[in-house]
């Protein structure tokens, strides 16, 4: 319809009086990789839940792949889709969760293979083969059979991005996907995206991991108190920001280092 | 903990000294007291039992007594029929409460303050008695039976102990549904789960851990209740024991026969549980080995 992969035209969210997004409009480009940066509660996860229908927007659109999500059009109104057809209009989407959010009854290999075979309805074999190349490709094909207990954070956060893209998805959103993470556990997890994104997939990333925004993203969004204040090219948002409120935080970011490597996203919090 | 051959460079020789005594175990004196207190009960109960008015050869020879096996039979049947009912029950209200619809959600509200707010030996007499409410049931102008015929011992205990046990399994089953993180849901709905799937494979199957204590807590307690239903003359072993010491006055020596398989069952059934919960707690243990 737009052209666009993810098209969000003046997006509106509340949770009873605090009115958590205001006239939130973004497109993303099929291959583009687009970084959203903010400070806390500014409504950034609620973006990215919204796009990925956990939560239902109050106001405003959401296009993904050329199908409006969550409601069908029915003359003059827009009419609420069916629990199943909302299922089906999520599998375009992966999410991956700063928490994780393994199954924790199943083994790494398992939690791969359960989206494919149980919605996906694929030949378990067949699945099984698919999820350990993932698994490849995310650096754990040797901790197949462990469940997530036994596994560091970084892998875990691993395994999460492999359970996302078995689904085959077509944009995948990341809700600061390292800032549960020790700091020496985020440099994997970063590694695995930034392979993802040099692979042409469609990315939407919360961050606070400045640097990895710049070296990886096509777009910087800054936003604030539910809206989006300003958002440009990594480079040109990073060192010559428009807004004086992207400029404070900026600084807020970058500036003090408080204790020798501490990463750009403990600053933040 | 300075190693003998090899003393922290700042130790003074007495660190060096103390640090080679050898370890001693501690004592552990109230255990020690504890298993002879034990053993103490232990045999004067035994001896009093052995020299007591018991003639334990009568409760040997009634162990395995048919009207006995019969009864062992029926109390087992019945327990296990009655807690699939009420974990069926129990699983569906549990998910009828967590459900958007209010018809639901106060359905299953309204029947687990119904059955729980009676008591079942009560429920039980109801069951038993329908025939002096509807004395038939069916369709009418349709099909027809006499209620008499269909309530029987077994049925209305079946209807009462099932049923009330699906009112408490419901709110066992509700408190596992709440202990799983809220995080399970969204990412099963994020790989495109429907609601359905997700409670199958994902958010029951870890309720189950939390679940499966205070289940076996219920059957077990099930198991004993079954003896209630005695009352509405349903044959558990209890009434049928009884059945034989009105005849032969051999009171202690059959009441020790059903003790006995009592016991039997709540043993068997414990391994199980602990077979169950195993398979349960999958992956819940960081020692676990895969
Ligand atoms: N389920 C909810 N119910 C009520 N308020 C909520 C809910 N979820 C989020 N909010 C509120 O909405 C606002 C935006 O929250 P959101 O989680 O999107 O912020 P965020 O930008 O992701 O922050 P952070 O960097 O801390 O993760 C916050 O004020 C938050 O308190
Ligand atoms: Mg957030």
């Amino acid at each position: 319809m737009t052209g666009h992969l993810v098209s969000a035209v003046k997006v509106g969210k509340r949770y009873g009086t605090l009115q958590a997004l205001t006239d939130v409009s973004i497109d993303v480009s099929a291959g583009e990789v687009v970084c959203i940066i903010g400070p806390s509660g500014s409504g950034k996860t609620t973006f990215l839940r919204c796009i990925n229908q956990l939560e239902t927007i109050d106001a405003g659109a959401i296009w993904l792949d050329g199908e409006l999500t969550g409601y069908r059009r029915v003359g003059n109104a827009l009419r609420p889709l069916s629990e199943v057809e909302i299922a089906r209009q999520r599998r375009i989407t992966g999410m991956v969760f700063q928490r994780f959010n393994l199954f924790p009854h199943m083994t790494a290999l398992q939690n791969v293979t359960e989206g494919p075979v149980q919605v996906l309805k694929k030949r378990p074999d067949r699945a099984r083969e698919d999820a350990m190349a993932l698994l490849e490709r995310v650096g754990l094909a040797h901790k197949a059979d462990v469940y997530p207990a036994q596994l560091s954070g970084g892998q875990q956060q691993r395994i999460a991005i492999a359970r996302s893209l078995a689904m085959r998805p077509k944009l995948m959103l990341f809700d600061e996907p390292t800032s549960a993470l020790d700091p020496e556990l985020v440099g994997e997890v970063l590694n695995v995206m930034r392979d993802l994104a040099g692979s042409g997939m469609t990315m939407i990333v919360v961050t606070h991991e400045l640097a990895f925004a710049r070296d990886v993203s096509n777009r910087i969004i800054f936003m604030d108190e539910g809206r989006v204040v300003e958002s440009g090219p990594p480079e040109a948002l990073m060192t010559n920001p428009r807004e004086q409120r992207t400029r404070d935080f900026l600084r807020a970011v970058l500036a003090p280092a408080p204790t020798s490597g501490a990463p750009a996203g403990e600053a933040a919090r | 903990m300075a190693d003998m051959n090899n003393p922290p460079v700042d130790a003074t020789a007495e660190e060096v000294d103390v640090a080679r005594l050898p370890h001693i175990r501690p004592r552990h004196y109230g255990r020690i007291t504890a298993v002879v207190a034990i053993l103490v009960i232990g045999l004067f109960l035994i001896r009093a039992f052995a020299v007591g008015r018991i003639d334990w050869t009568t409760t040997w020879q009634y162990l395995v007594w048919p009207s006995i096996v019969w009864g062992l039979i029926n109390t087992i049947w019945m327990s296990v029929a009655c807690m699939v009912m009420g974990i069926v029950i129990g699983v569906s209200c549990a998910v009828a409460r967590g459900s958007p619809n209010p018809v639901l959600r106060f359905t299953a509200i309204g029947y687990a303050w119904f059955f729980r707010g009676t008591p079942v030996i009560l429920q039980l007499l109801i069951w038993f008695n329908l025939a002096l409410v509807f004395p038939t049931l069916g369709v009418p102008g349709l099909w027809s039976v006499n209620t008499v015929d269909v309530i029987t011992p077994a049925v209305a205990t079946l209807l009462g102990l099932g049923l009330n046990e699906g009112a408490y399994t419901s709110e066992i089953m509700r408190a596992g549904m709440l202990s799983v993180d809220r995080g399970q849901y969204e990412a099963s709905k994020s790989i495109g789960m429907s609601y359905t799937q997700s409670l199958r494979r994902i958010i029951l199957p870890q309720a189950m851990r939390v679940v499966v204590p205070p289940l076996g807590n219920e059957f077990i307690a099930l198991i004993k209740t079954t003896s209630l239903a005695s009352i509405i003359g349903f044959s558990d072993v209890l009434r049928n024991a009884q059945d034989i010491y009105y005849d032969n006055a051999k009171v202690i020596e059959l009441l020790m026969v059903a003790a006995f398989w009592y016991l039997i069952v709540v043993s068997v059934l414990s391994v199980g549980q602990a077979v169950v919960e195993r398979r349960f707690g999958r992956g819940f243990s960081s020692s676990d080995k895969q």
